[in-house]
C-alpha cells in the first residue's frame, strides 16, 4: 500500500478512506481527509522530514507520520 | 452607558492574528502570563465608535478546540467558563484568505459554543494575486455571521471590525452544526443523562483533557446511569465531527469561494527551492546565523559599553554628591550597579529578538525547523530548538526567552535546561585571560594553540548541551502528546510594526520579570562583599594605612605607580614639555596614583575580610583540590552572580586597581602558590576553564529560567547539577594534569 512517505518530488496522491483511527486529529483538521489530495513539495536534506501540500495546507511532517497516511498516487511526474 | 466589551481574538497560527491585535490596540497592550502557567497572555484596549471601549484578549493560536498543548487547553477552558472575567461577549475569529477552509473549521466550533462570533478574513490584499474571489454577502448568510475583509498590511478593514464589535448584540449566536449528527445514539443518551447541559459543551468536556470550572468532568464520569465510551470510540467520533464540519464548510465554500489556480503558484515554490536546498539551504542558514552572532556578540558591544559607562558615571556621581554613608554606598554600589547589571543585557535581547521576529514574520523560521529537524532528533529535540541553542552561544538569557516558540513542553524544558551549557559571551573574558596565561604560544598546522583551545571550549559547551539533552530526554518523564507538524507559511515581507512590538515586549518582559530577582541578588552580594563582622574589616582603613606607613606600599602598588608614571612620561616627552613642568606634573600624578593605590589596598583588604572574603577562605579546602587558592575561590564565588566578574574580582583582590587586562594578567602570572611555583599553571588554568564551561554561574539566567518554567525547581536543579558537574570535571582535570 502506498503512503505519503512513498511520494516522489512533485508527485500527487489522493488520500484513501481510512478505517483505522490512528491518525492524530490534528492532521485531519489540517485537511488530511479521505478524497483530499497530497503533493510532495520538498524533502529535507537528510531525507526527513518531508514538506507537503495537503489540500492547500503547506506542512512539514516526519516520515514516521507520513507512513500512516495511505493514498493512491495519481500523477506520475518526470522524476528529477 | 459605557460598558467594556470583552473581545477574544481567536485563530489558527499564521493568520496574522497578532497583526490584527496590534492594529486594534496599538501600544495599549499588556503582555503577561496566565496565572500558574507560562502561556503568554496578551491583552489590550481598543476604542470603539460611540465612546465604547473594548477589552481585547489575544488568545494563543490554535487549529481547533481539540487540544494537544497547554496553549490550546487554555482557549477551550476560557470559552467554556462563563464565570471567567475574560469570558468574551463576542469572539473574533481571524482567518487567512488563502487557508479559509481550514480556518473555518475553528470558526464553526466557536460558533457552536453559542458565543456571538465575527469572522475576519485577513490578508485580503493577496486575493487578486492568488486569483481568489469571495461572495461575502452569501457567506455571511450561510455561516450566519458578519464578515470583515481585512488587510493589516494595507491597513484596511480595521474600522469595520471595530464597528462589528461595537454592534455585537446584533450578531447571531446560533450554533451551526447539530452535535447529534456526530452520533445520534450517543448524544441522545447524553441528553437524557444531562438534560440541563449544552450538548456541544458537554462533548468538549468529555473529549478534552482540560480543567473545567462550570461542569465538573468528574460528575460525568461518576454518573452511574451513563457509561462513557472508550478512548478509541471517542476518537472515532471526533474524526466524524471533523469530517462533518468539513462537509458543511465545503458545501458553503463551493458557492461562495473561487480560486483561479492558474493565478496561484508563485514565490513560495521558487524560494523554497533555494532556502531548503540540500547545500544552499544550509549555507544561507549559516550565513544568517553568522549575522545574528555578529550582532549579539559584536554590535551590541557598543551600546553595552555605553550603558556600562553611564552606570559607572551615575554611581560615581552619587558617591561624590551625596554625603558618605551606608545609604550612599547601597545606592551607588548595590542598587545602581544592580540595575546596570540588568540594563546591560537589553542590547543583546533586543538584537536577538529583532532577528527572530524578522525570521518568523517572513516565514523563514519554519524552513529552518524543516532543515534542522533531522539533525536534532538523536538528542530528543526537534528543529525548533536550533535557534535557542545557537543563540545561547551569545547569551543564554534571550535564548531561553526564545524557547517560547517550542510548543512541546518537554522539548522546551530540555532546551531551557541545556542552553546554559553553550558558551555565552560572559565566559569569553575569563577564557581569554586564562588562555593567555596558561596555554603556550605556538602553532600546529598553522593554527595557534590558543585559538584551538578557545574553539575546543566552544565545542565542549555545545556538545555538553546536546549530550545532556539526550540524557534528559531519557530521564524526564513528561507526557508530551504533541506530534511534529510544522506549518510552512507563505513568505511575507515582515511588518515593521510587529517586529518593533516584539522587540519592545521581550525587552520589557526581561527587565520587569527577571530584573527584580537580579536586583535583589545584586544587593545581597554587595552587602556581603562590603560588610564584615571581624575587627580586621571594621578597622581596615587604620590597619592598612599603618602598614603602609611602616612597610610602604605593596610591591604591586609600586609597580602600578611606576608603570603609569613611565607611560605618562613617554607620552608627554613626545610632546616636548619643559623638564621643570614635567617634574611638577609627575609629582602631581604620583601623589594622585599613591592615593589611589592606598584606596585600592584598603579595598582589597576589606574584601578579604568581608563576609564573602571569609566565605572564600572557608571555601578554600573545597577548591584546593581543583588547584585554586582562596583568592580564586572568592572570584569563583562572586562569579555565581555573573561569570564576567571573575576578572574584576581578581583585580580587586590583587588590588591592581585597573581593569586593563594586561595589568591583571601580569599580576596573575606573578602569583605563586605555597611551593613557590606559578599558581596559574596549565593544570589549574584548564581546571578553571572547565569549571567555567560547565558551572551555572549566572543569576540572570536562573531568574529567567524561573520565569519561563514558573517554578524555582528547575533553576535550582540547574544550579545544583551544573555546579557539581563542573566541580567534578575540574577536579579530574586538575588531578590528571598536575
Amino acid at each position: 500500500m502506498a503512503t505519503v512517505a512513498d511520494l516522489r518530488y512533485g508527485q500527487k496522491g489522493i488520500i484513501k478512506d481510512f478505517t483505522e483511527h490512528i491518525l492524530p486529529i490534528k492532521l485531519l483538521e489540517l485537511g488530511c481527509l479521505p478524497g483530499n489530495s497530497v503533493e510532495l513539495l520538498q524533502i529535507a536534506p537528510l531525507n526527513d522530514p518531508i514538506y507537503i501540500n495537503l489540500s492547500g495546507s503547506h506542512l512539514a511532517i516526519r516520515r514516521s507520520l507520513a507512513e500512516l497516511i495511505e493514498l493512491e498516487i495519481i500523477e506520475e511526474t518526470q522524476a528529477k | 452607558m459605557s460598558k467594556n466589551i470583552n473581545v477574544a481574538l481567536i485563530g489558527n497560527p499564521n493568520t496574522g492574528k497578532t497583526s490584527v491585535f496590534n492594529q486594534l490596540t496599538g501600544l495599549k497592550q499588556k503582555v503577561g502570563n496566565y496565572p500558574g502557567i507560562t502561556v503568554e497572555k496578551k491583552e489590550g484596549v481598543c476604542k470603539l465608535p460611540r465612546g465604547v471601549k473594548a477589552h481585547i484578549l489575544d488568545l494563543p493560536g490554535t487549529y481547533s478546540l481539540n487540544t494537544t498543548s497547554l496553549d490550546e487547553s487554555l482557549v477551550v477552558e476560557l470559552l467554556l467558563n462563563k464565570n471567567d472575567k475574560d469570558y468574551p461577549d463576542v469572539a473574533v475569529v481571524i482567518s487567512d484568505v488563502e487557508n479559509l477552509k481550514r480556518n473555518l473549521l475553528l470558526f464553526t466550533q466557536i460558533k457552536d459554543l453559542k458565543i456571538p462570533t465575527i469572522l475576519v478574513v485577513n490578508m485580503a490584499d493577496r486575493m487578486d494575486r492568488k486569483g481568489i474571489s469571495l461572495d461575502v454577502e452569501a457567506m455571511e448568510k450561510k455561516f450566519d455571521t458578519k464578515i470583515a475583509l481585512v488587510s493589516t498590511r494595507k491597513n484596511t478593514g480595521i474600522e469595520r471590525i471595530k464597528e462589528l464589535i461595537a454592534d455585537y448584540k446584533s450578531i447571531s449566536s446560533r450554533p451551526i452544526l447539530d452535535p447529534t449528527r456526530i452520533s445520534p445514539e450517543y448524544f441522545d443518551r447524553l441528553k437524557k443523562t444531562f438534560p440541563q447541559e449544552d450538548l456541544y459543551k458537554l462533548w468538549l468536556v468529555i473529549t478534552q483533557d482540560v480543567n473545567f470550572m462550570p461542569i465538573e468532568k468528574k460528575r460525568i464520569q461518576d454518573a452511574t446511569d451513563f457509561s462513557t465510551k472508550s478512548k478509541d470510540d471517542l476518537k472515532k467520533l471526533q474524526h466524524k465531527e471533523t469530517v462533518l464540519r468539513y462537509q458543511l464548510i465545503n458545501n458553503i465554500l463551493k458557492e461562495t469561494y473561487k480560486v483561479d489556480f492558474m493565478a496561484a503558484k508563485g514565490l513560495r515554490a521558487s524560494l523554497d527551492k533555494i532556502l531548503t536546498h540540500k547545500i544552499f539551504g544550509y549555507l544561507i542558514f549559516f550565513a544568517i546565523l553568522l549575522l545574528i552572532f555578529q550582532a549579539i556578540f559584536d554590535w551590541s558591544g557598543y551600546p553595552m559599553d555605553f550603558i556600562d559607562e553611564q552606570f559607572a558615571m551615575a554611581a560615581e556621581w552619587i558617591k561624590n554628591t551625596l554625603p558618605p554613608g551606608v545609604f550612599t554606598d547601597l545606592l551607588a554600589e548595590g542598587i545602581i550597579a544592580g540595575i546596570g547589571g540588568i540594563v546591560i543585557f537589553i542590547p543583546q535581547i533586543a538584537f536577538l529578538f529583532l532577528f527572530i521576529s524578522l525570521l518568523e514574520e517572513s516565514g523563514y523560521m519554519s524552513r529552518v525547523v524543516f532543515l534542522m529537524d533531522r539533525l536534532m532528533r538523536p538528542f530528543g529535540l526537534s528543529g525548533k530548538s536550533v535557534v535557542p541553542l545557537i543563540s545561547g552561544n551569545a547569551c543564554a538569557i534571550p535564548a531561553i526567552m526564545a524557547t517560547r516558540t517550542i510548543e512541546n513542553w518537554k522539548e522546551r524544558l530540555i532546551t531551557i535546561l541545556v542552553t546554559p551549557f553553550t558558551t555565552c559571551s560572559a565566559r569569553l573574558p575569563v577564557y581569554l585571560i586564562l588562555i593567555a596565561l596558561v596555554i603556550p604560544e605556538g602553532t600546529v598546522l598553522g593554527l595557534s594553540y590558543q585559538a584551538l583551545t578557545l574553539m575546543l571550549l566552544y565545542l565542549i559547551g555545545f556538545g555538553m548541551a546536546l549530550l545532556s539533552a539526550m540524557v534528559l530526554n531519557k530521564i524526564l518523564k513528561i507526557k508530551s502528546r504533541s506530534i511534529f507538524m510544522v506549518e510552512m507559511p507563505t513568505y511575507r515581507l515582515p511588518l515593521l510594526k510587529n517586529v518593533v512590538y516584539t522587540v519592545i515586549e521581550k525587552t520589557k518582559s526581561f527587565v520587569l520579570g527577571a530584573g527584580k530577582i537580579i536586583l535583589a541578588i545584586s544587593i545581597v552580594l554587595w552587602f556581603l562583599g562590603s560588610n564584615g563582622y571581624s575587627e580586621d574589616f571594621q578597622d581596615a582603613d587604620r590597619i592598612v594605612t599603618e602598614r603602609i606607613e611602616n612597610e610602604g606600599l605593596s610591591i604591586y602598588s609600586k609597580n602600578y605607580i611606576q608603570n603609569n608614571v613611565a607611560s605618562y612620561r613617554e607620552s608627554v616627552e613626545a610632546e616636548g614639555m619643559s623638564p621643570s613642568a614635567l617634574q611638577d606634573s609627575i609629582q602631581v600624578l604620583t601623589t594622585e596614583l599613591s592615593e589611589r593605590a592606598v584606596a585600592q589596598e584598603i579595598a582589597s583588604y576589606k574584601l578579604k575580610h568581608s563576609y564573602i572574603g571569609q566565605a572564600g577562605k572557608a571555601f578554600e579546602p573545597i577548591v584546593k583540590p581543583l588547584g585554586y587558592d582562596w583568592k580564586i575561590g572568592i572570584a569563583v564565588l562572586t562569579s555565581f552572580a555573573a561569570r564576567e566578574v571573575f576578572v574584576g574580582t581578581l583585580a580587586t583582590i590583587y588590588s591592581v586597581g585597573s581593569d586593563e587586562e594586561e595589568t591583571i594578567k601580569n599580576r596573575m602570572a606573578a602569583e605563586l602558590d605555597d611551593s613557590g611555583k606559578p599558581l596559574f599553571n596549565l593544570a589549574s588554568g584548564i581546571s578553571l576553564m572547565l569549571f567555567y564551561a560547565f558551572a551555572m554561574q549566572c543569576m540572570s539566567t536562573l531568574a529567567i529560567v524561573k520565569r519561563e518554567t514558573n517554578s524555582w525547581k528547575w533553576p535550582m536543579i540547574q544550579l545544583g547539577f551544573m555546579s557539581v558537574f563542573a566541580y567534578i570535571i575540574a577536579l579530574i582535570a586538575y588531578q590528571i594534569l598536575i
